[in-house]
């Protein structure tokens, strides 16, 4: 994806040094990455690299163990509190956080006791405290992007995999976040199914939304991505432009990895 | 058609079951209300992190389903009317004062109903799929509100049937709190029957009326699972997903 003009602002989104363990587990030892304006970047790596874990600390899904994070200039330092109590302060702060950042998780995720539009109006009205009437159009036009201005009050189980990712996505776009992730949006679809959700995401990169996609597709990594990152065992092992990535790998670990995966 | 003993007005019992039957239903509703409240908050505390609350919930309905239901009754009654006359004495009133029956019945029915009910609760919050909370959380939710909008509705699914059961055996529980002279269906009927003589003709009545309340509870329970599992393709939805695992 060529040249965004906005990526001069400077980063939307910085993690710095994060750290997680499990347990007697460690699962990133110190990952430090940043997401300009507008930038896609896939992170690739085998299952337990770490990735999946890295995506939920930027919105503390998982509270690091150490590091912090910065989005549109906010300083979100790690929250600290003892024995799983955070205070109340500290609890705003993530909730500011993660209403910054649209998630999209594999398994979709949609509340299934809702219909595909309250499932999308559902973060503007009680997080940003919109209005029902305007949420619900927004939602629409938002449901139209993606191709489902016909399923507006069907329930999630009434769709296919493929149609309920996208409504998923649909309900990131509607908190208007600075940062988009995805964590292996497309794992748990049929392979038929793949193909629509990832021609939504490359007309979101297009559009010049700033993406965190950790993914299995190599396909998109290459293609929509402005940056790759591999992971392996909770450090990044190398990253840059897909193209020199998949091109010439420089790691022995990356060049297996993508041996085994191609 | 109906015998004499069993119609309204002077010459019959009938008027009598009737009330009898609605102050059962009544004290059932007091119960419930005093019981989805217990068993909610007591399921919550089971849940929580503090073995504090986890504790004094355990001891709870450890305590109270291993009581039999009449000695729960007959504890609430006295020991609240001792209570009472305490507080009154502390006010200077002197003498007996009637610790209300319906208070003391709907309070002991309420304290077993939700014993019982926490344990559903308990169990409906847990099937709750993770991505479901996980998602309200991403997506900015507060805790409150998190509970609010998704963990409680579809919580319910999981919960109403075995609600449904336990309101069931609610009902027909109200017949113990006879003990403490409480003029519901059961007391109405053992004193009609005793007065006419004529035992069999009043306790089929009082269980067709029994019956009756069950059959429309029912109905209700239906309409309300069928609610709460909208947007879920019939009513084997929780099963179905519990076996994918989900």
């Amino acid at each position: 994806m060529p040249g965004h003009p906005a990526a001069a602002a400077g980063p939307v989104l910085i993690a710095e040094d994060i750290h997680k363990r499990f347990g007697d587990l460690t699962v990133l030892r110190g990952v430090t990455l940043s997401a300009a304006a507008g930038e896609v970047i896939a992170v690739i790596g085998s299952s337990g690299s770490g990735k999946s874990t890295l995506l939920r600390c930027l919105n503390f899904l998982e509270i690091p163990d150490r590091g912090r994070i910065v989005v549109d200039g906010e300083e979100f330092p790690v929250p600290t509190g003892r024995a799983g109590g955070l205070t109340g302060a500290e609890r705003r702060r993530i909730v500011r956080l993660r209403s910054k950042l649209g998630m999209v998780f594999q398994g979709f995720n949609l509340w299934a006791h809702l219909t595909v539009a309250q499932n999308v109006a559902e973060g503007p009205v009680r997080v940003l405290k919109r209005g029902k009437a305007a949420a619900r159009e927004e939602a629409m036009a938002l449901l139209e992007k993606v191709g489902l201005e016909d399923k507006y009050d069907s329930y999630p189980a009434q769709l296919s995999g493929g149609q309920q990712q996208r409504v998923a996505i649909a309900r990131a776009l509607a908190m208007r976040p600075k940062v988009l992730l995805f964590d292996e949006p497309t794992s748990s679809l049929d392979p038929e199914l793949v193909g629509e959700v990832l021609r939504v995401m490359r007309d979101l990169a297009r559009e010049g939304r700033t993406m965190i996609v950790v993914t299995h597709e190599m396909g998109f990594a290459r293609e929509a991505s402005d940056r790759t990152i591999f992971l392996h065992r909770g450090r990044i092992e190398e990253e840059g432009p897909p193209a020199e990535l998949f091109g010439a790998p420089k790691s022995a670990r990356l060049r297996q990895f993508l041996f085994s995966s191609m | 058609m109906i015998p004499e003993i069993l119609r309204f007005g002077d010459t019959g019992f009938g008027d009598e079951l009737v009330a009898g039957a609605l102050v059962t239903l009544e004290i059932a509703l007091y119960s419930l209300a005093i019981g989805l409240g217990l068993g909610l908050t007591a399921a919550g505390a089971k849940l929580s992190r503090s073995r504090v609350l986890r504790g004094i919930a355990e001891t709870y309905s450890l305590l109270i389903r291993g009581i039999p239901e009449l000695l729960i009754i007959l504890l609430v009654y006295y020991s609240g009317g001792a209570a009472v006359e305490a507080l009154l004495g502390l006010f200077g009133h002197d003498g007996g004062f009637d610790f209300n029956k319906r208070l003391a019945g709907s309070l002991a029915l309420g304290l077993i109903f939700g014993a019982f009910a926490s344990e559903v609760f308990r169990g409906a919050l847990i099937a709750v799929p993770k991505g479901q909370i996980e998602a309200a959380l991403a997506i900015g939710m507060t805790r409150r509100q998190v509970f609010l909008r998704v963990r409680f509705p579809q919580m319910l699914r999981f919960a109403l049937p075995g609600l449904g059961n336990l309101w069931m055996v609610l009902l027909k529980d109200t017949s113990l709190v006879s003990v403490i002279a409480l003029d519901e269906l059961m007391r109405e009927t053992s004193v009609a029957a005793e007065a006419t003589q004529r035992p069999f003709e009043f306790y089929l009545a009082a269980t067709v009326l029994y019956l009756l309340l069950t059959i429309v509870s029912d109905v209700f329970r239906a309409r309300l699972e069928r609610r709460a599992n909208r947007g879920i393709a019939g009513e084997a939805a929780p099963r179905r997903l519990l076996r994918r695992g989900v």
